[in-house]
């Protein structure tokens, strides 16, 4: 399986709901259980100072990124990293196959990245017949099931531990009511021989200093580190969004970004990369290369409007609160970012008629909106793409003359008295399975029903 | 002191009943009522579905309606809403007419809250169990969340803890229609968490008819009712 586009949410979604309901209750525990964690770690610090800091370092960032990225690759370089400049996603793949070639790659070791899920990296490199192993737990399960990820920080939580425990059984012999350490400890003796045998490895990058040049890596189980360090090359792919003005920044980000994840203080490894083993260094790789990408980021970024999601940290924080991603988990939305965040970008880095529907995939409930540990206005974005959608022509023509239609009567209001009055008479069970903009509504609810007289009237007639 | 009362378009076809009942509570607490004929929607439909021009005509002409008025009251959450978050956006921030309607627009719990200062109405709800939902708009876009519960309980109801009563109901306007779906599973959440109560209400008609829908096609649920009509049994001697 893997993610077929954003296009088919709505048929992808029902059959998720129809088709694995356990699922949709699988994402609602661990989403829970992730904003209940979220909020006892913000209930110990002044979370709205951090919040707002947050944001404007990253405004402040957002808005001189040229600058930021120059001083970024002037600092790398200064650290002994090679850097690369990826416009598109073909260009990040078309860098890795020539350092694959160039070192004659034969097996590669993959840290977490969302960002490498967005490039495809995995199948690219199996079609060059590099072996490519994810190394993250829940990574690692997905992989072994063939299922894309569902959430940008939990990315097998649409799994339950009896799934994984009936996984293990059948690749790791273990015991079917196997406790989850043993599982881990299954896990762990498999991936340890693949960190020895690896040739490269692979990363993403949480925050990228560009003072210092510092790629810096969050983790909890230890297999970033290994990943990054055991390999003789370490390839890190950083969207240019990911930079931060300096070091000091990025100890305040990591805080912020695991409060925000799962509530931990901080993850239980921070990676701090310098580039390549110096001298006087008894581990690390011979090389890094750090690949900053782009790939429809500018895109956003010249948007007077959806510019603000650029400031994500990719925590997951408003998957985890959002009601609509926690009736289906990820896999609904069709490509790597789910929820609202992933519907906010995905016009920007997919365009937005490849991105339909998922502006409209939200209640604007704004929930969201209340956990962003960077502020981004997500209801005000979604309400932007959508107008944007309406201008182009991306919308329903019946709900565009039906609108057109309303809007005029609402401004008649004997008009549109005389066509309230007229439901009665319209009976909406009939009605609104002939309408293709109600029929969805009467599938799965009963008719409202039409008070037998209409408030102005009563008001008319006189009240007691 | 003088109110004109905005029904809203779901609330003058489908709670018109609930409609009247704000009335009657805003005359018990002596406030005299009128109801501006000229009157017809928000404008939030199509706002939200991203019709930012027929949403615009919809807030002119609402503002049009209303731009006398000393306070503006609705029984309805996210269309007040509407107008005290988008209006100005709409319809020009520095239009000074527009800036102050959106100080005198007020959700009814809201206003009779923080305008009359109600807090023990009546007790008519006496050892009633009430589940409350709140609607997003009045919870996040208002930041109205005491009001309702304590207007509740000054009426005498236990108004039981939900841990779905911040959640959304699946509604979302055209969302309800276009991703039917997955609003549907929101309105299940909140139903299948509902604890047992003898009933349900919430400021919104749409929140209530999605609520109430989804109940009734699936056989389940309490008696769900517009939190208007319930304080006014409330303060019902």
């Amino acid at each position: 399986m893997s993610f077929t586009g954003p296009g088919r949410y709505r048929e992808e979604s029902a059959k998720m709901l129809r088709d694995k309901p356990e699922m949709r209750h699988s994402v609602t525990q661990a989403t829970r259980t992730f904003d209940d964690h979220r909020t006892h770690a913000f209930g110990q610090v002044d979370g709205e100072r951090w919040r707002d800091w947050a944001r404007d370092v990253k405004t402040h960032l957002l808005s001189n990124l040229d600058i930021y990225l120059e001083q970024a690759e002037e600092s790398l370089e200064r650290n002994g990293a090679h850097v690369h400049w990826a416009e598109t996603g073909a260009d990040a793949l078309a860098i890795l196959e020539k350092i694959v070639e160039d070192n004659d790659v034969k097996r590669v070791v993959k840290a977490k990245s969302m960002l490498s899920e967005e490039l495809a990296i995995n199948a690219h490199l199996e079609s060059l017949g590099v072996s490519v192993f994810e190394t993250d737990l829940g990574e690692y399960i997905i992989q072994l099931l063939g299922e894309p990820p569902s959430h940008i920080v939990g990315p097998a939580i649409h799994r339950s531990l009896d799934d994984c425990r009936r996984l293990f059984h059948e690749h790791f012999g273990t015991p079917l009511d196997a406790e989850p350490d043993a599982l881990a400890a299954a896990a762990r003796i498999a991936l340890r021989q693949e960190f020895l045998a690896a040739d490269l490895g692979i990363s993403g990058g949480n925050f990228l200093a560009a003072d210092t040049g510092t790629v810096a890596l969050i983790e909890n189980e230890g297999n970033i580190r290994l990943s990054t360090s055991l390999p003789r090359i370490h390839v890190a792919f950083v969207g240019i969004e990911k930079l931060v003005p300096t070091l000091g920044d990025v100890a305040g980000f990591v805080q912020l970004t695991t409060r925000s994840a799962t509530g931990q203080p901080i993850g239980n490894y921070v990676s701090l990369i310098q580039g390549p083993r110096r001298e006087d260094e008894p581990d690390g790789p011979e090389e890094v290369h750090v690949v900053l990408v782009d790939n429809g980021r500018t895109n956003l970024l010249a948007d007077d409007t959806a510019w603000e999601a650029l400031r994500c940290v990719r925590c997951g924080a408003c998957l985890n609160i959002c009601p609509v991603y926690r009736q289906t988990g990820g896999h609904a939305y069709g490509w790597p970012y789910s929820g609202p965040i992933g519907a906010i970008i995905a016009p920007g880095l997919l365009g937005l008629e490849k991105a339909m529907p998922l502006p409209h995939a939200s209640s604007l409930c704004g929930a969201c909106v209340d956990v962003c540990p960077v502020r981004i206005p997500i209801p005000e974005i979604l309400v932007h793409w959508r107008e944007r959608a309406v201008e182009e022509g991306l919308v329903p023509l019946a709900e565009t003359v039906g609108l057109k239609a309303y809007t005029a009567a609402a401004e008649r209001p004997v008009v549109f008295g005389a066509a309230g009055a007229a439901l009665r008479y319209a009976p909406l069970e009939l009605g609104g399975r002939a309408l293709p903009i109600l029929s969805g509504w009467m599938q799965e609810r009963s008719a409202p029903k039409p008070s037998p007289k209409s408030f102005m009237q009563l008001w008319k007639e006189g009240l007691e | 002191m003088r109110v004109s009362l905005f029904a809203t378009c779901l609330g003058n076809e489908f709670y018109a009943d609930a409609c009247a009942d704000a009335v009657r509570l805003l005359r018990h607490f002596g406030v005299e009522v009128d109801v501006p004929e000229g009157q017809t929607c928000c404008g939030q439909p199509a706002f939200n579905s991203g019709h930012q021009d027929e949403a615009r005509r919809m807030a002119r002409h609402t503002h049009q309606v209303f731009a006398e008025s000393e306070y503006v009251v609705l029984p309805s959450g996210s269309c007040a809403g509407m107008m005290r978050s988008f209006y100005p956006e709409l319809l020009g921030t520095d239009d000074a007419s527009v800036r102050s309607l959106t100080t005198r627009t007020y959700e009814l719990a809201q206003f009779l809250v923080q305008v009359l200062g109600v807090d023990a109405p009546g007790t008519g709800l006496s050892g009633r169990v009430v589940a409350y939902h709140h609607g997003c708009h009045a919870l996040r876009e208002l930041g109205v969340r005491d009001e309702p519960v304590a207007l509740l309980r000054g009426c005498g109801a236990e108004v039981i803890a939900w841990e779905a009563d911040e959640e959304c109901c699946g509604f979302g306007g055209l969302f309800s229609a276009k991703l039917p779906e997955v609003s549907a599973a929101m309105a299940d959440r909140k139903l299948d968490t509902l604890p047992t109560v003898d009933l349900l209400t919430s400021a919104d008609g749409g929140c209530l008819m999605q609520l109430s829908g989804r109940a009734t096609h699936r056989g389940v649920g309490p008696p769900i009712r517009h939190l208007a009509s319930v304080l006014w049994e409330g303060v019902g001697s």
